[in-house]
């Protein structure tokens, strides 16, 4: 976190949530105090395309796009995507992947191959990787749609800003307006943080 | 309920460029604002909808969203019409002339310019409309700037009768930034109509007059623009390169070169000449980045100043720090190498059809019938030209279909003799600018089949209304444009306008089959909603039953994302012949029980999930 800016670029695949993600972490950066500029290239982004999410909070920020090797915090939502943004990373950076793995159409037809250990590609690359099966703890929790509160919980230790600040961002937004999943995101902002805490090892 | 629209005078918010122009266009008092979807401009009316002191539409088009706006304006509202890029092409006829009336109340016309191509068919500079029909340009960098900037050129338009154009890009529209909401609503109340035929009435004889009064009016807007503070200027003690520059790029070169002097220009045209000059005397170098074509960099050549641009830097996509590093720092006289990184090597995932999507069937029998040239345009649908189909053979711009598919049967080379030529186009885009090329085409006597996808829908911009889906803007019901009627009405034969379920896979490779076999023009019409939407109906999804599945791939062959591959095996059959077989497997999550699939299974492995194991999933959660 270079000049007191923080750069974490959110990746996934149209429909994931990704772009929630980022309001998510924007919203608390503003509430800190900070100058915040969030962009993403989502044209056909409901059509299964890739999703890339750039926020950058700051005393100022200018361009709202993170250059390549310049990210300090990576989210993946998908591992196939986390390793297609890899080189947006900082070799000191923090990639936080779901090991979920969807498979396009076109490797499903045989065109292209699917990475056999993205997981492990990352890990060699020498940076911190901590991955986990987010999906398979939503499924616990009852609802699929909580990998995206998850993912927040996961990342929330390295943040520039303390977890709870991101927490009660988040879940004051359901009590706002869906009061009724305000408890079970809370559970899944804990149980995200708690397995975010474990280091994948090369 | 929305916290912007509610947002009190002087509290910070976190916007999209987007929705700052919809906040600002409210806080002027603007009465009536038109639209046609399109990104990255579409959510400006989605938000400007947000406020009910607007009238707010969907026009079918951009010229009509421009025309509704110039006819508000001649009341004496405050106007806004919104479009992406190539809107301004459609919207050209009627600004060009009303350039040269002016207008009563404010008339802005913001424009979308896609630089960097993230989801459109090219990229164009929407400045040179500014230049081609001497109107003032200003030019955001960013939300706040979008906000404020929205409310001066309602200002600088009523004070000198002049549309105005309000230039932004995907990277101010799509970027959320933050912006100090200033004030409450400023009601202006509209004047009424002033009849004036000399001035409202364009005739070569009303006409002319005006010519020199817009001259006029254009040295005095430049006397403007050499006085506004939207153009200032960053002060620095290293003279070695001043940059003049606007729009997102003053962004890039801030963050790149931080200690750099800085000519901004928000009010960009007609450009502050003079000041350029004077910051030009202080700095050794002078370079324009501007984006996309060298339109400052040209006048400012032309003034006879000396200036770097386009020979350093690329004439098109983002001028993002990247792109700026390697091209200034040798200027600097400071080499710069660019850092090698592995390139990710992973596959690409280009955007596809949805499961269900409506489109499926037609792509379906479209890439099982040969001899076809199959001309196509601007929807979801074309995706059709990609993976599995590759059915479609031209896109160009909205309604190209029907016209440019008359135009390929009448020019017909040898090779297309024995080829039968098919048009797609969407429901939106057919009542946007197709059906003109039907009418067209049934009064030339052309031979094309139509294939009209009736989605209900405007897809591809997220699901807008559109006269064919029987909802306005603000969801209220209005008459539903009945396709078929409407086709024959433009003279297709009712014989030749053909309704048919899209899920029913045997029967559209049948018409297509059919139609596309006529000597005459034919029209196919299909009737499933989007997928996307909430007029479409989730059912239980379907899965493969393995021991069941022979591996055709048949399935496959849909392009449904719910289906994938979940082995495959090579076999030998009796002839020798080694073949390869492809198993399939339906995803519970994706599928949404539309069957389509079923009806290209053989051996019947396809089946409704039980009731008892079914996930209910909320389609629009
Ligand atoms: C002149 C112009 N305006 C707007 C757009 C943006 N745009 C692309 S496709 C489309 C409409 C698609 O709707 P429809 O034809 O109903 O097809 P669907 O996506 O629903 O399949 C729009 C508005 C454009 N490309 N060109």
């Amino acid at each position: 976190m270079l000049d007191g800016i923080t750069n974490i670029l959110v990746v996934g695949i149209g429909g994931q949530g990704v772009m929630t993600a980022a309001e998510m972490l924007a919203r608390t950066a503003l509430n800190q105090g900070y100058d915040v500029k969030k962009t993403e290239v989502a044209g056909m982004a409901q059509r299964g395309g890739v999703v890339s999410s750039h926020v950058r909070f700051g005393p100022r920020i200018y361009s709202p796009q993170i250059d390549p090797g310049e990210a300090d915090l990576l989210i993946g939502f998908e591992a196939a995507e986390a390793l297609r943004w890899l080189p947006y990373l900082r070799p000191t950076g923090v990639a936080m992947v779901n090991t979920l793995r969807l498979a396009p159409p076109v490797v499903s037809v045989g065109l292209y191959d699917y990475p056999a250990d993205p997981i492990g590609e990352l890990a060699q690359a020498g940076i911190e990787v901590h991955a986990f099966d987010a999906g398979a703890i939503a499924t616990e929790l009852g609802n699929a749609k909580l990998v995206n509160t998850i993912m927040l919980g996961a990342i929330s230790d390295y943040l520039p800003f303390s977890a709870a600040v991101l927490r009660d961002c988040i879940i004051e937004g359901f009590r706002a307006y869906k009061p009724k999943l305000a408890e079970i995101n809370a559970q899944a902002f804990d149980t995200g943080r708690e397995a975010g805490h474990v280091q994948t090892s090369s | 309920m929305n916290a912007v629209v509610h947002a009190k005078a002087e509290s910070r918010h976190l916007l999209s460029g987007n929705e700052a122009v919809a906040r600002a266009a409210w806080e002027a008092g603007v009465r009536v604002a038109a639209a046609y979807p399109g990104t990255p401009a579409t959510e400006i009316l989605e938000n400007i909808a947000l406020y009910p002191d607007i009238y707010s539409e969907w026009s079918v088009n951009e010229k009509v969203a421009v025309e509704v706006a110039i006819g508000a304006a001649l009341a004496g509202s405050r106007a806004l019409a919104a479009m992406k890029h190539v809107g301004m092409n459609v919207a050209s006829d009627a600004f060009m002339t009303q350039s040269l009336a002016g207008v009563v109340g404010g008339l802005v016309i913001v424009v979308a310019d896609d630089v960097g191509l993230s989801s459109s068919q090219n990229e164009q500079d929407s400045r040179y409309w500014g230049r081609f029909g001497h109107m003032p340009v200003l030019e955001p960098a960013d939300s706040q700037e979008a906000y404020e900037m929205v409310k001066q050129a309602f200002a600088l338009s009523e004070q000198y009768e002049v549309p105005v154009i309000v230039r932004m890009t995907t990277r101010v529209c799509h970027v959320k930034a933050m912006v100090t909401v200033a004030g409450q609503r400023t009601e202006h109340a509209a004047a009424g109509f002033q009849k004036n035929p000399q001035r409202w009435v364009m005739t070569p004889a009303n006409a002319k007059p005006r010519l020199p009064v817009m001259h006029q009016r254009e040295r005095q807007l430049q006397a403007m623009s050499e006085a506004s503070d939207l153009n200032f200027s960053v002060t620095s003690s290293d003279r070695r390169i001043g940059f003049v520059t606007a729009g997102p790029a003053f962004m890039h070169v801030r963050e790149t070169f931080p200690n750099a002097p800085v000519l901004k220009l928000g009010f960009s045209c007609p450009p502050p000449l003079e000041k350029i000059r004077a910051f030009a005397g202080q700095v050794d170098t002078l370079v324009v980045v501007e984006e996309t074509e060298p339109l400052l960099e040209t006048e400012i050549r032309a003034a006879g100043l000396e200036v770097r641009g386009k020979d350093i830097l690329p004439r098109w996509g983002e001028l993002a720090p990247s792109v700026l590093r390697p091209a200034i720092k040798p200027l600097l006289g400071e080499p710069y190498q660019v850092p090698t990184r592995p390139q990710s090597t992973v596959f690409p995932r280009p955007p596809t059809m949805c499961a269900s999507c409506p489109h499926l069937g037609p792509y379906f029998a479209l890439s099982h019938i040969r001899n076809l040239n199959i001309v196509g345009d601007i929807g979801c649908y074309t995706l059709g030209a990609g993976h599995p189909w590759n059915a479609l053979d031209t896109c160009t711009c909205m309604g190209a279909s029907l016209s440019m598919a008359h135009g390929m049967d009448k020019g017909r080379g040898a090779s297309d003799e024995k080829k039968s030529i098919v048009a797609v186009i969407g429901d939106s885009t057919f009542l946007h600018m197709g059906m003109q090329g039907l009418l067209n085409m049934i009064y030339n006597r052309g031979n094309v089949t139509v294939l009209l996808l009736d989605n209900r829908s405007v897809g591809m911009t997220g699901g807008q209304e559109n006269p064919g889906t029987g909802q306005n803007l603000h969801g209220l019901p209005t008459p539903r444009v009945d396709f078929a009627k409407l086709a024959e009405a433009l003279g297709v034969r009712p014989e030749r306008i053909r309704m048919v379920d899209p899920y029913e896979l045997p029967t559209m490779v049948k018409l297509v089959r059919e139609e596309t076999k006529m000597n005459e023009p034919s029209i196919i019409i299909t009737n499933r909603p989007c997928s996307l939407t909430d007029r479409f109906e989730r059912f239980r999804p379907y899965e493969v039953i393995d021991d069941q599945c022979t591996g055709c791939g048949n399935c496959i062959d849909l392009g449904c994302p719910a289906i994938s591959v979940s082995r495959r095996e090579t076999v030998t059959a009796k002839s020798g012949k080694s073949k390869e077989l492809v198993f399939a497997r339906i995803d519970a999550n994706t599928c949404t029980g539309c069957h389509m699939c079923v009806e290209t299974c053989a051996p019947e492995a396809i089946v409704q999930q039980p009731q008892a194991n079914t996930i209910r999933i909320h389609p629009h959660a």
